[in-house]
């Protein structure tokens, strides 16, 4: 298996799905001839002609057009250059996308992927280290994926194109660079599937994107204090895979859920909310959040750091979990 | 270039030293101070985003000479340049810039987050576009109150694209909207030249729709700039509404620190430096005009070094934010 870096996976499996079928196109702000703010379309402008499209900056229209030219056919993939900046597409995405499937009783398809990238620690401050998964992950007729290694990454952005229906994929700014095992040859990452990142007995962490690494370090710190924590990596955040969030609590008893959203009425809200009402019969203890607390994020580093959550603090609410 | 020593000196057509200098010395703050900005970035004591300035400081120099106390300005990230020429303290400034207690937003905004209600400055945002309607509603506010004010929303030519502008220039037309729009067209968003994401490439007429009056104005040339201002402003302060400016200017820099701007050649960026800079422009003029000598301006370039290194020692040595500044002001 090769080892690629995460970016060069995304790009892998844009370039296999665009030579697979002709209906898939890229377009977004600088995705051409920049190759993408974080390179994760370089090269493919040369290589597939008038296929890939630098745009003007004009979220909102691109968004409700990449909605419509789905649903003749059409597979767009779609670059929001930052999470903070889907607040722009959100008509399309709630309004449009959510609903046409529904009222139009399924008479067409609409299989688009809008790529974006969130996510804090590197001071870009209020309005470019967002993570807004629980924006869109509340959206009912919406698949949201978000990969945390490179074979994901690929994996799940191949799954992504060929899925009928929108799909949001959720990449992280600090992850670009991070290096993995890559599968060879035509695997996609089924959407919908968690994936055990580490056994435990103790304590089940369920962790989105970038926050499974901190979590896994976590579970790490635990192991030297003779605690064994599950970490399980959601990768799909909807649908989400209940089955393997059930079993795993109805091994552990305990439950810690992360994501760097924000937590009132985030994505971990509703995750600890959805663990209640199907596995309460199996806790011991509440069930312990962590997330970003509710602010803006700030740019000064000493702050933005105890914004973020760490392994440290997961490990200290599986540790009152577990009290 | 900055007009010839004729064109300035004919009559009602000629700053007085006194005037000159002080643009001068303003294009030149910025100048020094976006300089530092870059150094200190490149030591690492600025982190996240930092959008130089470089090459269009005639732009808001020009402009801010034609505004009175009490008029607002709003801008994007690239929004140094525009605090310092709205009397924002370079000290306040740079550590803001380093994430200090002692920077404008106290650490938590950053480059592209500042505001100074004493000088009427309402940011530095970081949403391309975004600013454009928040310098309407400034706008309508001053028309509600027959305040008299202006406000100036500047924008890029990337920003132009957004529809929200649309949607805005519409609004400030039908209500009469005291809002001078300065399109700052350096002619790149980001990696974008504007002729591939723009359909008519004029953007000073984008407002004839909506009725809206615009010019095409040199951005490398603070006179002229000005000279274009004084007429944008006259027409908002008589009540006739919204002005367009489109003011051709040039970022000789990356579109931030981290980008190493492979979309243009180095030959275009040197051209612009070496025959249109807007400091030098203006230099040369007062020279030949005769209202300063060399020793004059070593005398300025001093002060103004004074001044930035000052503003680099407060930024570096200003504490870091309490962690209790975490949770003030989350509601306003
Ligand atoms: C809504 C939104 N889309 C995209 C971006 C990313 N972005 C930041 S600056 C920029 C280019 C803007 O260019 P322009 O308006 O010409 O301003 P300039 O940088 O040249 O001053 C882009 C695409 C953003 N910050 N906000
Ligand atoms: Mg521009």
């Amino acid at each position: 298996m090769p080892t690629m870096r995460y970016a060069e996976a995304l790009n892998a499996a844009l370039r296999e799905e665009m030579a697979r079928d002709e209906a898939v196109f890229v377009f977004g702000e600088d995705v051409g001839t920049y190759g993408g703010v974080f390179k994760v379309t370089k090269g493919l402008m040369e290589e597939f002609e008038g296929r890939v499209l630098d745009t003007p900056i004009s979220e909102q229209a691109l968004t409700a057009m990449a909605v419509s030219a789905a649903m003749t056919g059409t597979r767009p993939v779609l670059e929001i250059m930052y999470a903070d900046f889907m607040p722009l597409t959100l008509d399309a995405l709630i309004n449009q996308a959510s609903v046409f499937s529904y009222v139009w009783e399924g008479q067409v398809e609409m299989p688009f992927v809008l790529r974006t990238q969130g996510g804090g620690g590197v001071g870009t401050g209020a309005q470019h280290a967002k993570s807004l998964d629980g924006l869109v992950a509340q959206v009912p007729g919406l698949k949201v994926v978000a990969p945390v290694t490179p074979a994901d990454a690929k994996g799940l952005l191949k799954a992504a194109i060929r899925d009928p229906g929108p799909v949001i994929f959720l990449e992280h700014k600090l992850l670009y660079n991070t290096r993995g095992d890559v599968p060879d040859g035509d695997e996609t990452t089924e959407i919908g599937r968690a994936r055990t990142v580490r056994e435990g007995t103790d304590v089940s962490i369920f962790a989105t994107s970038r926050m499974v690494l901190e979590a896994e370090k976590a579970a790490e710190a635990l192991a030297a204090e003779g605690v064994f924590a599950e970490v399980i990596d959601l990768r799909t955040l909807r649908p989400l895979d209940l089955g393997a969030v059930v079993g795993s609590i109805s091994r552990t008893h305990h439950a810690v859920v992360v994501n760097e959203g924000w937590g009132f009425c985030g994505y971990a809200a509703e995750l600890s909310a959805t663990v209640m009402d199907h596995a309460f019969d199996q806790l011991d203890a509440p069930v312990m959040r962590v997330a970003i607390p509710d602010m803006p994020i700030p740019y000064s580093e000493p702050l933005e750091t105890q914004v973020i959550p760490d392994a440290g603090r997961i490990a200290a609410a599986a540790r009152r979990a577990l009290a | 270039m900055a007009g010839t020593a004729e064109e300035a000196s004919s009559p009602g057509n000629a700053p007085d030293a006194e005037t000159l200098k002080r643009h001068y010395t303003d294009m030149l703050l910025i100048r020094r101070f976006e300089e530092k900005a870059g150094q200190l970035y490149g030591m690492g004591l600025i982190g996240g985003f930092c959008h130089l300035y470089i090459g269009q400081e005639a732009v808001v120099v020009g402009l801010q000479a034609c505004a009175e106390e009490g008029d607002q300005v709003v801008t994007s990230y690239r929004d140094h340049g525009h605090m310092l020429a709205c009397g924002m303290e370079p000290k306040g400034v740079m550590a803001e810039l380093t994430g200090r207690e002692g920077g404008y937003s106290r650490g938590k905004g950053g480059s592209m987050h500042m505001f100074s209600a004493e000088k009427a400055f309402y940011g530095g945002h970081g949403i391309v576009g975004a600013q454009v309607p928040i310098g309407a509603g400034l706008a309508f506010a001053n028309r509600y109150r027959k305040n008299g004010r202006v406000s100036f929303t500047y924008f890029g030519d990337g920003a132009a694209n957004q529809g929200q502008v649309y949607e805005t220039f519409n609004m400030a037309a039908l209500w009469d909207l005291p809002v001078v729009f300065v399109i700052e067209n350096n002619q790149y968003a980001m990696g974008t030249a504007q002729a591939r994401s723009t359909s008519t490439p004029a953007l000073y007429t984008r407002g004839e729709a909506f009725g809206i009056p615009g010019e095409e104005v040199d951005g490398m040339d603070v006179l002229k700039v000005k000279d274009a201002g004084m007429r944008a402003v006259e027409h908002c302060r008589g009540g006739q509404g919204p002005y367009i400016l489109e003011v051709k200017t040039y970022r000789y820099r990356g579109h931030s620190m981290s980008d190493p701007a492979k979309y243009r050649t180095r030959e275009e960026v040197s051209r612009m430096r070496e025959s249109r800079d807007p400091i030098e422009g203006l230099r040369k003029l007062m020279l030949e005009l005769g209202h300063l000598d060399d020793a004059g301006f070593k005398e300025i370039d001093k002060a103004v070094r004074a001044q930035v290194n000052d503003a680099a020692q407060f930024a570096q040595e200003s504490p870091e934010p309490d962690a209790s500044e975490l949770w003030t002001d989350v509601y306003a």
